[in-house]
């Protein structure tokens, strides 16, 4: 049989044993680490026999809230591989001067910033919002779950699926060496004739699904299924920026689909959309990925938004300064953000009206971000401020995001743009309003709500070390970098030949460590939690004195997150409730209408990652057989009619006086 | 650049010396350790780059007005307002007032205007595509000057400079009479690139079968760096050269010395140099082929390809019909060139196929297109003859 290439050929497509990186000693021991800590991750399910528990009551969840915390999970597992490569990055560039080569050939230094940039923005940055988006937004509303429950389970599957396809091309095969965009002509199949492409453009695409999925579920469940009284306006401003942020979702990923689609086409099947060759042009390509992403900017930081209104005001103990000029603020964003992409290649060669109008819509945007900034500013005055941990993240964010703002309008100057576009200054700008903003946003959130998933708080103690190390990590990381970019050096590079510059990047690479111990405090806020767990316990629903919805369920809320859909007079409902001397209803409960669990979306994103390895190793027998098994599964889920039932009045009933019992015993 | 090694030392000796003056100190030293470091972008040697460095500090001087204040007024207010102060004010229904929040979007708009008006003016002065009238703020340039050109092509991974006016060619290596407005045309043999010299002018990227352009001047003699700022591949790291300024009588002496030690680039040589090639050596050309360029930009030095102007010709004069289908085949350039690797697909691919002409029938079905009576100027382009057809 192995005698015989062409069957080898058809059953293996273009994969062998060379294509498993054996002469790579990191990837080697990764793997090795991989398999075992696998192997005790299995042996422990097995062990203690969770593999049941696992299957029911998180796999085929159609809670909204366990699907949120594990979009979080899968953020920060993909957190920690994307900062893997961050810092073998920083440690390259630290050591690779002059004669030096450093530990990483080019071969493999292009797929690690390659990988970073897909996995921090796609697999992390992504799941982190889209994760907080699903588990509070429609406690935010009061409502019970998301509109279409289902639809929410298979949406993170196939994020999932994306991020496991990724996974996949660090031990078979390889990853793009096109950077994070994948321009063309790189990235056509003449000049990038590997599977690193491939595996770049289906993980995409099977991970893009569940992005728009998800985008149009959280859309009808904002618009349609607030609860009684919530008027647009009454809508907590967390909401409002998730709403912004799933229509810029619905409208831009279809952009990124369809052009990932056109390069596949021609890198499949011999097209020329993108090529030099036979009238293709790549700038079409540039045009078409910026449109998509430059909005994709805006879906990671308006939630980021949200969230540090959320905490500005609960903490500052106040109400949230100029609520509809941050609604408005929000509304303009999301509108100019689709009317900027060009501004991320002034040099390549458009005319200066061109550039010049595309230069000043960039800035327009700082006008509405400058005015939300004031909001918060205002909310702290005359205020009562906690310096609880959220609270640090939203200062720590106060401070550094407004840098990364002047920085980024600098590179809006297109003269400007035309000596630091591709520097190191551009990776310090986008790192700085990225975590400045998104990272110290999610942090925040994810340490705001923790109580309300798991009802008990994170350490704060280590949650202050995280921030602190990140804080001051994110300085020492990327302020060497603006300066690097001053003196002329370009991204990307994997060796330098002028040994003046090495001292930055080693104190850049201090940085990197600094934020290192950031992610491992964060780690260890949870751990310790999990150990002191009956110290943080949360019993109230109301850690922090909060001001919306979520907070008048119990910790974490039962299934059905409300016995009773609230009625809402007021902004911030909760508060207004609190204050009107609220009672919390003890009997006339009622049977409860909810969706059943489904294994049909674990299934269906399964067979596409099954799909998306064909795809990519031309496995075509592959192809055939997961394409069919994938039409068969979605058909046949819409056979199956067993999907809801009714929480019985007891269950119901048991439940609200278990906590009536536990709120009576605090007052006591 | 040593100094920049001293004052970090000296950095991390206040640091370790005194912990409370510390950050004082460390902010000094901060200052003193850029100042000794050579930033280029900022303190360049040609006008362009001198005049986009003075809008970056313009646009930071404008955008501090306002930032500074608002970093101050977070420290001041989470400090004033902190819980442990009942002494300050607490109002939790103070949520509104109408003059603030006119001032909050007025002071951002008002800034973003003044910048707006200088980045319209500013992106047109500086279009690189616009003829310089200056060589610097004291020298101005009559209207009907005539910049010295020189041609650049990115290939993978190194430079190609042509100097028509010359004669000559080098590889990683570009010299310019200081004064003197020069006009880069640039293009790429393959992936895009861009044509970066922090010390003269900003970059522009450079891309295969269209011709972007720069127009700049260097005022004063050295030697600067230039490089690739646009990721283009395994050998981006080094796809490095030289920038050398000289007096008029310098570059005279440096154009003869590359036209009497340098070799011939001829169509063939050029196609052995596009080969991917990393940390090429500086190399001469004394006498280059006067068409190369405008066949590199056209994508048909290999002669059998149809060039990109050619073609653009025949679809301005309403193509070749179904007929022109042919054609296609001889357009193909970056295929045959293929960077090396175990995945190479060995068959056709789809449109190839297609493509692929009944051989025989070839040169009569081209023959009949009318190409040459709907003007065709050049006639580099002739029927591929019957035994080099299908190359695939």
């Amino acid at each position: 049989m192995f005698s015989n290439p062409d069957l080898l050929h058809f059953i293996f497509g273009r994969l062998s044993f060379d294509s498993l990186p054996f002469h790579e000693p990191i990837l080697v021991v990764t793997f090795a680490a991989v398999v075992l800590g696998g192997i005790v991750v299995l042996g422990a399910l097995t062990y203690f026999k969770l593999w049941g528990y696992l299957w029911r009551e998180w796999i085929t969840s159609i809670d909204h809230k366990k699907i949120g915390i594990m979009y979080i999970i899968l953020a920060l597992i993909m957190l920690l591989r994307g900062f893997a490569d961050a810092l073998m990055m920083r440690a390259q560039q630290a050591v690779s001067f002059g004669d030096a080569q450093g530990f990483l050939p080019p071969h493999h230094y292009d797929q690690i910033f390659t990988a970073h940039g897909v996995i921090m923005i796609f697999f992390v940055a992504m799941p982190l919002v889209t994760g907080l988006m699903n588990f509070v937004v429609p406690l935010q509303i009061g409502a019970r779950d998301v509109s279409f429950p289902f639809l929410n389970n298979f949406s993170f599957w196939m994020t999932a699926c994306g991020a496991a396809l990724v996974m996949v091309s660090l031990f078979i095969g390889e990853f793009a060496k096109t950077g994070w965009l994948a321009f063309p002509p790189l990235s056509d199949i003449v000049f990038s004739p590997d599977v690193g492409v491939d595996y770049y453009i289906w993980s995409l695409q099977i991970a893009g699904v569940g992005t728009l999925l998800s985008g149009v579920n959280l859309i009808v469940t904002i618009v349609k299924m607030r609860a009684p009284g919530m008027s647009m306006m009454k809508m907590p401003v967390f909401t409002w920026t998730a709403l912004c942020t799933n229509v810029l979702i619905v409208a831009s990923f279809p952009v990124l689909t369809a052009v990932l689609v056109l390069l596949g086409l021609d890198r499949y099947v011999g097209t020329n959309f993108f090529t030099n060759d036979l009238g293709g042009n790549p700038m079409m390509y540039v045009n078409l990925i910026w449109i998509w992403g430059h909005p994709e900017v805006y879906i990671l930081i308006l939630p980021a938004f949200g969230v540090f209104s959320e905490v500005v005001s609960t903490f500052c103990r106040k109400r949230l300064f100029g609520y509809s000029s941050m609604v408005y603020a929000t509304i303009v964003i999301t509108i100019l953000s689709y009317l900027v992409w060009l501004h991320h290649f002034f040099t390549m060669g458009s005319g200066a009206s061109v550039n010049a109008f595309f230069g000043i819509t960039t800035m327009i945007i700082s006008i509405p971000t400058g005015a939300k900034i004031f909001n918060w500013l205002f909310t702290m005055y005359k205020g009562r401020i906690k310096f609880d941990v959220p609270m640090l993240w939203t200062l720590g964010f106060m401070i550094t995001f407004v840098i990364g703002g002047m920085t980024g309008v600098m590179l809006a100057v297109p003269p400007a743009d035309f000596v630091l576009h591709n520097s190191l200054f551009l990776i310090a700008h986008f790192h700085n309003v990225i975590i400045g903003g998104v990272v110290f946003g999610m942090f925040a959130g994810i340490t705001y709500w923790f109580p309300k998933a798991f009802g008990f708080k994170l350490d704060a103690f280590w949650g202050k070390m995280s921030f602190f190390f990140w804080f001051v990590g994110f300085y020492f990381a990327f302020m060497p970098l603006y300066v690097l970019g001053l003196m002329g050096v370009t991204r990307r590079l994997s060796h330098f030949d002028d040994p003046s510059l090495q001292i930055w990047f080693v104190i850049a690479a201090f940085g990197a460590v600094l934020i290192a111990c950031g992610i491992g405090s964060f780690i260890l806020s949870i751990v310790t939690a999990v150990l002191k767990r009956d110290q943080l316990r949360d019993e109230t629903g109301d850690p922090w004195g909060g001001r919306t919805l979520e907070w008048s369920t119990s910790s974490p809320p039962p299934q059905y997150n409300f016995a009773f859909t609230p009625v809402v007079h007021d902004l911030d409902a909760w508060a207004d409730m609190k204050k009107r001397g609220f009672v919390r209803p003890t009997s006339g409960f009622m049977p409860i209408h909810m969706p059943k669990n489904t294994g049909a979306g674990f299934i269906l994103a399964a067979i596409s990652l099954i799909l998306g390895f064909g795809l990519v190793w031309h496995i075509w027998w592959l192809v055939a057989v997961s394409f069919i098994a994938l039409l068969g599964t979605a058909i046949a889920h819409t056979f199956n009619y067993n999907r809801d039932y009714h929480i019985p009045v007891e269950e119901v009933v048991a439940t609200e006086d278990e906590r009536t019992a536990l709120l009576a015993s605090q007052k006591a | 650049m040593v100094v920049c090694e001293n004052n970090f030392q000296k950095l991390t000796k206040y640091n370790r010396m005194l912990s409370k003056l510390a950050r004082g100190v460390a902010i000094a030293s901060v200052v003193t350790l850029l100042a000794g470091c050579n930033l280029v972008v900022m303190d360049p040697s040609g006008d362009i780059a001198s005049q986009q460095a003075d809008l970056i500090v313009v646009s930071t001087i404008l955008m501090l007005l306002i930032i500074v204040p608002v970093m101050a007024l977070v420290v001041f207010f989470a400090w004033k307002y902190r819980q442990s102060n009942k002494d300050a004010e607490y109002d939790p229904e103070w949520h509104h007032s109408t003059k603030l929040e006119i001032v909050i979007w007025s002071a951002p708009l008002a800034i973003i205007i003044a910048l707006g008006a200088i980045t319209w003016v500013s992106t047109h002065t500086l279009d690189p595509y616009r003829p310089l009238d200056r060589i610097d703020a004291e020298r101005p340039l009559a209207k009907d000057h005539e910049p010295m050109v020189v041609e650049v092509v990115s290939l993978d991974w190194k430079w190609l400079f042509f100097y028509p006016e010359q004669g000559i060619a080098t590889v990683n290596e570009l010299a310019v009479p200081i004064d003197t407005p020069i006009r880069f045309k640039i293009t790429s043999s393959g992936v895009m690139n861009t044509f970066y010299v922090p010390a003269m002018a900003g970059m522009i990227y450079s891309m295969a079968g269209m011709e972007t352009q720069l127009n700049a001047v260097m005022n004063e003699e050295g030697v600067y760096d230039g490089f690739s700022a646009n990721y283009s591949g395994e050998g981006f790291s080094h796809m490095r050269f030289k920038l050398h300024t000289l007096s008029d009588e310098g570059f005279a002496d440096w154009a003869a010395k590359v036209k009497s030690e340098g070799s011939d680039l001829s169509r063939s040589a050029y196609m052995e140099l596009e080969k991917p090639s990393i940390d090429e050596p500086v190399r001469y050309y004394g006498d280059v082929d006067s068409d190369l360029y405008a066949a590199i930009l056209n994508m048909c030095v290999d002669q059998s390809k149809m060039c990109m102007n050619e073609m653009m010709a025949i679809d301005e004069n309403g193509g070749g019909g179904l007929a022109g289908i042919y054609n296609v085949m001889s357009l193909t350039y970056d295929t045959p060139r293929e960077r090396g690797s175990q995945f190479l697909p060995s068959s056709k691919s789809y449109v190839a196929t297609l493509c692929t002409a009944p051989t025989g029938g070839l040169s009569q079905q081209i023959s009949s297109i009318p190409l040459f009576e709907n003007g065709m100027a050049d006639d580099r382009f002739s029927p591929v003859p019957e035994s080099a057809s299908i190359g695939f």
